[in-house]
């Protein structure tokens, strides 16, 4: 049982999520894994055969591929510019990595700050907001792009889209 | 009625979701209507798409007793009406509570039913479940204390029928809901004969929902079919009571289903571990069936209340009965019940007793022209039995007393025909006493 009631659930309208996940095509992932049974190496996969370029950032594995992609120790480390960044991290932890994405925010033109499913930090979420990125919670790039390209109503999920419109082919 | 939606996204209405969720036209055709896909796989890109697919590292096909395009449709669309995060679907609502309750309990687990359940599910619950070390402990949950009663550190989860087979008896589910949050195990209610438009259990605190979509769902008799509803709020890590849900899974290369598919996991591990090694999928024809049928469920039900409500009147005060067991009666002791929770009504199936006893029942269901002698319910067509002659015939008296099912009971299921015709049927049936 939690023992502090949880903040209200966090609403993104669909067209602006959509919005993110057509426009973005590199994004840096905090906390990817190696390990192939780890989320955070799911969500990789999938990201990368949709066609995103996607740079892991870990420490741990700075130096090395994952998923045929190398691997970097911080977000400033990798070369050239990164349109999205997603955290894989804890979400007391994540307000770190946010700052770190302030401060090279305009160098690296970054634009999005993303926090996986179950995490959450509202405080780093409003620094983030107040330099102009858009900031996106709780939530998994991975399942949005499934839920709002109709990949996850495959796997029976409620993806709340009612449309007499053609299903795009994705 | 208009849908609340004074703020956040538009909220749509049930009878638009019964006709449109899950369902797009196609994108390579623009067919409007769900195709069935009569196909029992599907072709991989190469072999890493394959990879991913058997790793669950994408969504798509590779197996229809996994998924199929068509079921799919359905299972969206049942989430969609139930308002809850994910579906999968099963050959039939008694694979759906195996599928269920295989996801969530370990050999040696116990868990609370309601004495008050269909008779197949008491049977699957108390004699079948035992063999697989799954132990029910029904208890009577017209007061919900009792189930608090029965809690136990091995209590997994609690089950129960808000609208109770053969009808008659509504549960309080708000607050057997509390008891079940302050457990922190999972409620779950069999919906069967409620349905989605009469009674949404997850809006009032259910974390799973079953159903056999045989019944009002595909709603005209042609279609066996089942449905596990995951509400996708209920914390499976929140304790240790859940190592299913939240220990790497070695049937599924040690994936750990909570952490990877959060709030729809439940229904990732039922239909990637349970549909997978036990098999009971939906057929894609039962499903478009079943699809058709969801389409004019608001419209159907509506009126299946509305003739169940005439019956129920005429037969209470008929002279040759002697009591009528339908909670959308204001004599009945669970009017107030459901008018909280069913306000649209109280469903279509209820029992009344005979003054004649067990020869007057078998009289009656012979002496009906237009209701047929069954054993099933939510058809089209309205349904009629006795159960002491048929479905609990091998029963000795006491059980059959405790089932609601002794000498003098008939069984109603109440159709769609004009309400006067089937007044009349069981006036003349009546008659014959």
């Amino acid at each position: 049982m939690s023992i502090s009631s949880p903040p209200a659930p966090l609403h993104y309208e669909d067209r602006d999520i959509t919005g993110i996940l057509r426009g973005v095509k590199s994004i840096a992932m905090v906390g990817a894994s190696a390990n192939w049974v780890r989320p955070s190496n799911f969500a990789m996969k999938y990201l990368l055969g949709k066609g995103y370029k996607v740079i892991p950032v870990n420490p741990g594995h700075a130096g090395n591929e994952i998923l045929g992609q190398m691997t970097y120790r911080t977000i400033a480390d990798i070369p050239g510019t990164i349109d999205m960044v997603d955290i894989f991290r804890a979400s007391e932890a994540a307000g770190q990595t946010v700052d770190e994405v302030i401060e090279i925010a305009a160098d690296k033109q970054i634009k999005i700050i993303w926090m996986q499913l179950g995490v959450r930090n509202d405080d780093a979420a409003r620094r983030a907001e107040a330099t102009g990125m858009t900031v996106i919670m709780d939530r998994c790039p991975k399942i949005e792009y499934g839920r709002l390209f109709g990949e996850l109503g495959w796997s029976g999920v409620n993806s709340g889209i009612i449309t007499a419109k053609r299903r795009r082919m994705v | 009625m208009m849908s609340d939606n004074s703020d956040g996204p538009w909220q749509y209405g049930p009878e638009t979701k019964a006709v449109h969720a899950g369902s797009q036209p196609d994108p390579v055709t623009g067919a409007r209507n769900t195709p069935i896909y009569q196909t029992t796989s599907y072709v991989f890109d190469d072999v890493d798409h394959a990879a991913d697919l058997f790793n669950l590292q994408t969504f798509g096909f590779i197996y229809s007793r996994l998924t199929n395009p068509t079921v799919s449709v359905l299972e969206e669309r049942l989430a969609s009406l139930e308002n809850g995060r994910a579906c999968v679907a099963a050959a039939s609502g008694h694979a759906a509570q195996f599928l269920t309750f295989f996801s969530l309990l370990e050999p040696g687990d116990e868990f609370i039913a309601s004495k008050n359940l269909y008779g197949g599910s008491i049977t699957q619950f108390g004699v079948s479940f035992k063999r697989l070390g799954w132990n029910c402990n029904f208890v009577d949950a017209t007061k919900p204390e009792n189930i608090r009663q029965a809690l136990t550190p091995k209590t997994k989860a609690i089950f129960i029928e808000v609208l109770a087979n053969p009808g008659g008896i509504v549960l309080d589910l708000e607050a057997i809901a509390e008891i079940a949050q302050d457990a922190h195990v999972p409620l779950i209610v069999d919906n069967t004969l409620a349905t989605p438009y009469l009674l949404r259990p997850i809006d009032w605190g259910a974390d799973i929902v079953v159903e056999s979509t045989t019944k009002f769902l595909s709603g005209h008799g042609t279609s066996l079919g089942g449905a596990v509803i995951e509400s996708g709020k209920f914390d499976w890590a929140a304790d240790d009571k859940f190592p299913t849900m939240t220990q790497p899974d070695p049937a599924y290369h040690g994936l750990t289903f909570y952490e990877t598919f959060g709030d729809f996991g439940f229904t990732m591990k039922t239909r990637a571990v349970g549909l997978r090694d036990f098999g009971p999928c939906l057929s894609p024809a039962n499903a478009f069936y079943t699809i058709t049928g969801i389409e004019s469920l608001p419209a159907r039900m509506d009126r299946h209340v509305a003739n169940a409500i005439k019956v129920a009147e005429f037969l209470q005060i008929h002279p040759k009965v002697s009591w009528v067991s339908y909670a959308g009666l204001s004599s009945s002791p669970y009017h107030d019940l459901a008018k909280k929770y069913l306000p649209k009504g109280a469903g279509a199936v209820f029992t009344f007793g005979l003054n004649g006893g067990y020869e007057a029942g078998i009289k009656m269901v012979e002496g009906v022209n237009l209701f047929s002698h069954l054993a099933n319910i939510g058809d089209s067509r309205s349904l009629i039995l006795h159960p002491a002659s048929t479905t609990h015939r091998q029963l000795n008296d006491e059980q059959r007393q405790a089932a609601g099912a002794g000498e003098d009971v008939i069984r109603l299921s109440i159709g769609l025909e004009t309400p006067d015709d089937l007044i009349h049927d069981l006036d003349l049936a009546l008659s014959t006493l």
